[in-house]
């Protein structure tokens, strides 16, 4: 009888990891929605139109700082319905003990892959009375999970058993002070990230200036960039995204691009294609991280054009490098 | 003297940096900018929601703390290089139980060093 835990098997065919590492083919991520309730067919639902077509699947942490199913739920979920997440741990609601405890909880259900981030404000959400806790930041929490993959809680208790984890974190490539974004990368790098989901970003001469930066200072090589891509459907989201999201400016020039197209939603599309193409042109891009606000189909439309993904037939990054200002 | 210690640094301290007398004190290598005055009080630099302008997300009035440390440390005269290659260093969590303590004392008897036992400190110690 195989008395092995079952993750030992599930981590071999960790492909999301394996192309990271090997950047055999550009790695494909996508977030999943939020939940707030109902059962898990609505969840299986997303996942039969995400798992096929990229590698790893984001599972959100009380994004924008509002209320939602649990990252660690989720995450199971989509581990126990066949997909591959990325549980993503911010440190804005729980404490050191809180996220141990989901780290090594998430970890005995097989989930390997996980994002670590600083979290927006609570007063970017619907409950801004609560109290924050950041009693770890970002860098510390990258470092913290290496410590349980590596055996031991923070306070040097040891695990039963070292869990299998794939660490990375997040960068924003357009945030101030922007000539110290590449160092603030290679500080999670150092601390165990080999992985890096990139903030939204709509200067294409910004996302140049980051990648370039960590192809110089060794964080490319290290650690997997996927530059983030959003799905809108018309030029009303981009407006929502430069005014209420923390972090992420939209140039009027892009907004108004959308706003005054014939068809809003299809000159949405052809953006994203155009980030699409731009980033993965850029020698250091592992891959794209997908969110996607449009749920219509755009995500696979989009791999299919440029044959990317599992089911894609581009193996290589695209060279077209000047798609995006052209 | 241990009570009076606090004091005396909470009055010097606070009018200057703001302090707010974590008991384990880092300015040297935030180019002499608390960083226990960010809303999150990150240790080890600024969030991914600093405003284009370079003001805080929380504070949309206040400029980053981490974007004045990061230009201070570069730029303040009279900072020991040493203090200023020390700005990327990865700071640990916070010891919540030092919270109120001199970090004069602290830094004296050693107790601002001392870590978790699990706490790694990551690659830079290899490198230094």
């Amino acid at each position: 009888m195989n008395t092995e835990p079952s993750n030992i098997d599930s981590h071999s065919i960790n492909v999301f990891e394996e192309l990271c590492l090997s950047r055999a083919r550009p790695v494909m991520t996508a977030e999943l929605r939020s939940f707030d309730g109902g059962d898990l067919t609505v969840v299986e639902k997303d996942l039969a139109e995400l798992t096929p077509c990229v590698d790893g699947i984001n599972i959100t942490d009380n994004p924008a700082a509002h209320a939602h199913a649990s990252n660690t739920a989720m995450a199971i979920a989509v581990k126990t319905l066949g997909g591959n997440p990325i549980m993503q741990i911010v440190c804005r609601d729980k404490n050191r003990l809180a996220i141990q405890a989901d780290l090594v909880g998430a970890s005995m259900f097989g989930v390997e892959n996980f994002c670590a981030l600083t979290g927006d404000d609570v007063t970017a959400g619907d409950e801004k009375e609560a109290r924050r806790v950041f009693d770890l930041d970002g860098p510390q929490l990258v470092s913290v999970m290496t410590g349980i993959s590596q055996g031991n809680y923070l306070s040097g208790r040891k695990l039963k058993k070292e869990p299998h984890m794939f660490i990375g974190a997040v960068e924003n490539p357009t945030a101030p002070p922007l000539a110290y974004r590449v160092d603030r990368a290679l500080k999670k790098v150092d601390a165990g990230a080999k992985f890096i989901q990139l903030q939204i970003c709509y200067q294409p001469e910004m996302l140049e200036n980051f990648i370039r930066g960590c192809v110089l200072n060794g964080v490319a090589d290290r650690a997997a960039l996927l530059p983030t891509v959003v799905f809108t459907k018309s030029a009303r989201p981009l407006g929502f995204l430069d005014t209420s999201v923390p972090g992420i400016s939209v140039p009027k020039a892009v907004i108004d691009r959308v706003a005054n197209s014939q068809d809003q939603a299809e000159e949405s599309y052809q953006l994203v294609k155009e980030q699409v193409i731009h980033a993965l042109g850029l020698p250091g891009v592992a891959g794209i991280h997908f969110t996607d606000f449009r749920h219509d189909g755009s995500l696979q439309r989009m791999l299919r054009e440029l044959g990317l993904g599992p089911l894609g037939h581009n193996r290589q990054p695209q060279e077209d490098k000047n798609a995006y200002s052209s | 003297m241990p009570k009076l210690l606090p004091l005396l640094e909470h009055v010097v301290k606070k009018p200057i940096w703001d302090c707010r007398m974590c008991g384990q004190c880092v300015l040297h290598s935030t180019g002499m900018t608390c960083p226990m005055t960010c809303p999150k009080t990150l240790r080890n630099g600024p969030c991914g929601g600093v405003r284009p302008d370079g003001n805080c997300e929380v504070v949309p009035e206040m400029p980053c703390v981490w974007v004045k440390a990061h230009d201070r440390s570069q730029h303040l005269p009279l900072i020991p290089t040493k203090w200023r290659e020390e700005f990327n260093h990865l700071r640990p969590p916070v010891n919540n139980a030092l919270q109120g303590d001199s970090s004069w004392i602290n830094l004296f008897n050693g107790k601002d060093q001392q870590t978790p036992a699990g706490w790694d400190p990551g690659e830079q110690r290899h490198e230094h």
